[in-house]
């Protein structure tokens, strides 16, 4: 490591130019089916900051007593370790949003935005840089998660975090909720709406 | 009959990717054209099919609470449900190593084509997925296991290959937004293929 990694860029860089879920295309399994609600969202999102940023930092203090051919397995095992533990503090301390996020907490340890970073970043950096990436990795993540949720709980169900939010005279003025935005493909529908978005500000992220 | 049943609605109504939206990543990556999507759908459908029922074991005979009965009356307390991610993936991961390994040895012709995915599959959502609802759902038999892998493997090869097909052709004749080509355009495209799949929900069987 001869040239200096700038820890600004390592943890500001994923929020929006290097975002892993509308950039890099990763995760997007559980982006997608936790966010019908703000408030698991919310936690999915928290859940994997907390396992990401502690993973970089364990597979980064030892990546130079793994050996190669192995890591994969290496890196499952502490994801996995991690994600255990996250698991049984949400079902002492949360109990009903655990209930709500099901598998999907269990899913985080194949997530592909652990996986991703682990290999590129933390297998090759020292432990502070890794612990900021991962940080900023699990922001931009969470962020993109919170985003879709907003809009599907506001349209879907007129609420948010469970609080009604749409006055009752709109519904006395004709307006429904809009159930699609409920089902699951719409989260598909929102998160390309971002995409579109994002790409036009970012011209240099355009595929040809 | 009843695990026939269970097998169609795994394809159709339970599929993994149109209603739970597992395995996308390598299905987004992976869906550019046809032939790779097909050897990519063969690999997954065939790791669901074998671990589903090898966890299935694991958790009746081991980790479930009183899973232990049958080593003595002492043990039917033992209670290892916590353990169960981390054996799951661990049977996983070696599963897959298992399966490269002999593979490259008896099918060389086979490992050719499918030689570059194995190893993406352990970190597939859909495998582990399967695992997970196999515990939370209490499967009854051995059986169910075994259909329900293949069944949800078999929907996850309809999608991806459905969607390959569509991309192969998007991309060269039709006039699509700048920001949405590529990725955008099969989130979308993809969301379209779930609403139509939803309609399968309806059916009883």
């Amino acid at each position: 490591m001869s040239e200096k990694i700038n820890n600004k860029t390592v943890l500001f860089n994923p929020l929006s130019k290097d975002n892993p879920v509308i950039v890099q295309i990763l995760g997007i399994c559980s982006a997608l089916a936790v966010t019908a609600k703000v408030e698991p969202a919310l936690v999915m999102g928290m859940s994997v900051i907390a396992v990401l940023a502690f993973s970089c930092v364990i597979i980064s203090l030892i990546r130079k007593t793994i050996p190669t051919n192995i890591r994969i397995i290496v890196q499952l095992v502490v994801i996995a370790g991690l994600v255990v533990i996250v698991n049984q503090l949400l079902q002492a301390y949360a109990y009903d949003v655990s209930k709500q996020l099901s598998v999907f907490i269990g899913l985080i340890i194949t997530n592909c935005i652990l996986m991703g970073r682990l290999e590129a970043f933390a297998m090759s950096n020292k432990p502070w840089p890794s612990f900021l990436d991962g940080v900023g990795n699990g922001l931009g993540y969470a962020i993109i998660l919170v985003i879709v949720a907003f809009f599907r709980e506001l349209l879907g169900s007129g609420t948010l975090f469970n609080y009604p939010v749409i006055p009752a005279s709109f519904y006395d003025a004709g307006y429904s909720n809009n159930g699609l935005m409920i089902l699951p493909p719409m989260a598909l529908i929102v998160v390309a709406c971002i995409i579109w978005v994002h790409r036009a500000h970012n011209k240099e992220l355009q595929e040809k | 009959m009843e695990n026939f049943n269970l097998f169609i609605r795994s394809i159709f109504i339970d599929n993994m990717i149109f209603a739970y939206f597992l395995g996308m990543c390598s299905f987004l990556a992976v869906s550019k054209n046809v032939k790779t999507a097909f050897g990519l759908g063969i690999a997954v459908t065939f790791m669901l099919t074998i671990t589903l029922p090898i966890n299935y074991l694991l958790e009746t005979y081991v980790l479930r609470p009183g899973a232990m009965a049958w080593l003595g009356a002492e043990y039917a307390a033992v209670d290892l449900s916590f353990l169960s991610l981390i054996m799951f993936i661990a049977v996983i991961a070696s599963m897959t190593q298992l399966v490269e390994m002999a593979v490259e040895k008896y099918a060389p012709s086979l490992y050719a084509s499918l030689g570059i995915f194995l190893p993406l599959i352990a970190v597939n959502c859909a495998i582990l997925g399967g695992s997970l609802f196999m515990e939370q759902r209490d499967f009854p038999s051995l059986g169910t296991s075994i259909f329900a892998g293949l069944g949800w493997g078999i929907g996850w090869l309809i999608a991806i290959v459905a969607i390959a097909a569509i991309r192969e052709r998007l991309d060269s004749h039709n006039n699509i937004p700048a920001p949405l080509r590529g990725i955008g355009i099969t989130f979308i495209i993809t969301a379209l293929m779930g609403i139509a799949f939803m309609s399968f929900l309806g059916i009883k069987i």
